[in-house]
């Protein structure tokens, strides 16, 4: 009798957890969905930078830091995905630098936007991250010396990473993360739907159902 | 039944009904990490240590009923809920902050749910390890007589 108690009880607690669990994930996704349809710019600001087919009818928005591990291994694995469906996905970038001052990167990041070399001077720093960006022991000046390979002017970049504007800019894409409740990086959404589960191959099913929904 | 048989099914119904709110608690507590994306803080984690092994060491107590399951879990109990207690003196700032231990990573002081102007994560932890030790408590003086 005792047994069937306690089998019982642990039946019904797993079960209320799960329920729960199927509860929340139904009504988060409807609030997404909301979200996406009334308040597009939550997730993409005009200042936004971009990649891929304006007109793209898959919008991929990547909340990103320059210094996070998981977030360089993705890079690749994204540019494949856009490479495997040209011109059906517009990948939006934005930024929520959680690692201690990660803010830095991006401020050297959108000052060589100014020099129309972004993509190049991100993929240097992701190439590279391992250098700097090491969890142990970050060293943040050490990302200069690998810069020029992005053929950067490195004197204007230094002048223009303190421009109060690409401040606003972390801020304001911190407080988007905050409210999209984006709290590790990558965070993936694809037309403002969030990955359920996170992974490759969830991002890679996520984008195939938006393709096949929209062309 | 004999009176002796009955004090003792009241005893492990007692105990049960321990090991129920403590699954309760580290189910709950698994629903913040992983369901609702919360990330435990350091303080978190220690309190965490504390209360997910009570799930399984008084489960093991129920079957057969052992009163000495008290002896070992109560020891946890106590250390979950002077952690529970330092959290909520740092999160209401009666401590402040540069003492916190954590420093990277998720801070210990961010306020994730604040049910009816109360009820935050770390006050729902020392709920839940008052009641558990009171329980543990009360079980003791039950079975010692």
């Amino acid at each position: 009798m005792k047994y069937k108690i306690f089998a019982g009880t642990c039946l019904a607690l797993i079960g209320i957890f799960l329920a729960t669990s199927f509860y929340y994930k139904a009504q988060q996704a409807e609030q997404y969905d909301a979200m996406a349809k009334n308040n597009l710019s939550t997730f993409v600001k005009a200042y936004s930078q971009t990649l891929g087919n304006a007109d793209a009818k898959v919008v991929l928005v990547e909340f990103m830091d320059p210094a996070c591990e998981t977030c360089a291994a993705f890079s690749p694995i994204v540019k494949q995905m856009m490479a495997e469906n040209p011109g059906k996905i517009k990948l939006v970038l934005r930024y929520a630098p959680f690692h201690d001052g990660a803010d830095y990167f991006v401020k050297i990041l959108e000052a060589a936007k100014n020099q129309g070399k972004y993509w190049e001077t991100l993929e240097v720093m992701f190439n590279s991250q391992s250098e700097w960006a090491s969890h142990h022991d970050p060293q943040p000046q050490k990302i200069w010396q690998f810069l020029p390979a992005a053929g950067l002017d490195l004197e204007r970049i230094k002048q223009e990473m303190h421009d109060p504007e690409i401040a606003k800019r972390i801020e304001q894409d911190l407080a988007d993360a905050n409210t999209l409740n984006v709290r590790k990086t990558p965070g993936f959404f694809v037309n403002g739907r969030p990955l359920e589960t996170f992974g490759a191959k969830q991002l890679y099913q996520l984008i195939q159902s938006e393709i096949k929904a929209n062309y | 039944m004999s009176q002796q048989a009955q004090l003792s099914d009241e005893n492990w119904t007692l105990l049960f009904l321990t090991w129920m709110i403590v699954t309760a608690a580290t189910l709950g507590s698994l629903f913040f990490s992983h369901v609702m994306a919360f990330a435990p803080c350091v303080l978190c984690w220690y309190q965490r240590i504390c209360l997910f092994p009570l799930v399984l060491i008084l489960a093991t107590g129920l079957f057969p009923f052992d009163k000495r399951v008290v002896n070992y879990s109560l020891p946890l109990a106590i250390a979950g809920w002077f952690t529970a207690l330092y959290h909520n003196l740092l999160y209401s700032k009666i401590i402040p902050q540069e003492l916190q231990p954590c420093s990277q990573g998720v801070s210990c002081t961010e306020k994730y749910i604040d049910l009816f102007g109360f009820l935050t994560i770390p006050m729902l932890s020392l709920l839940g390890f008052s009641t558990i030790i009171t329980l543990l408590f009360l079980l003791k003086k039950r079975t010692s007589r």
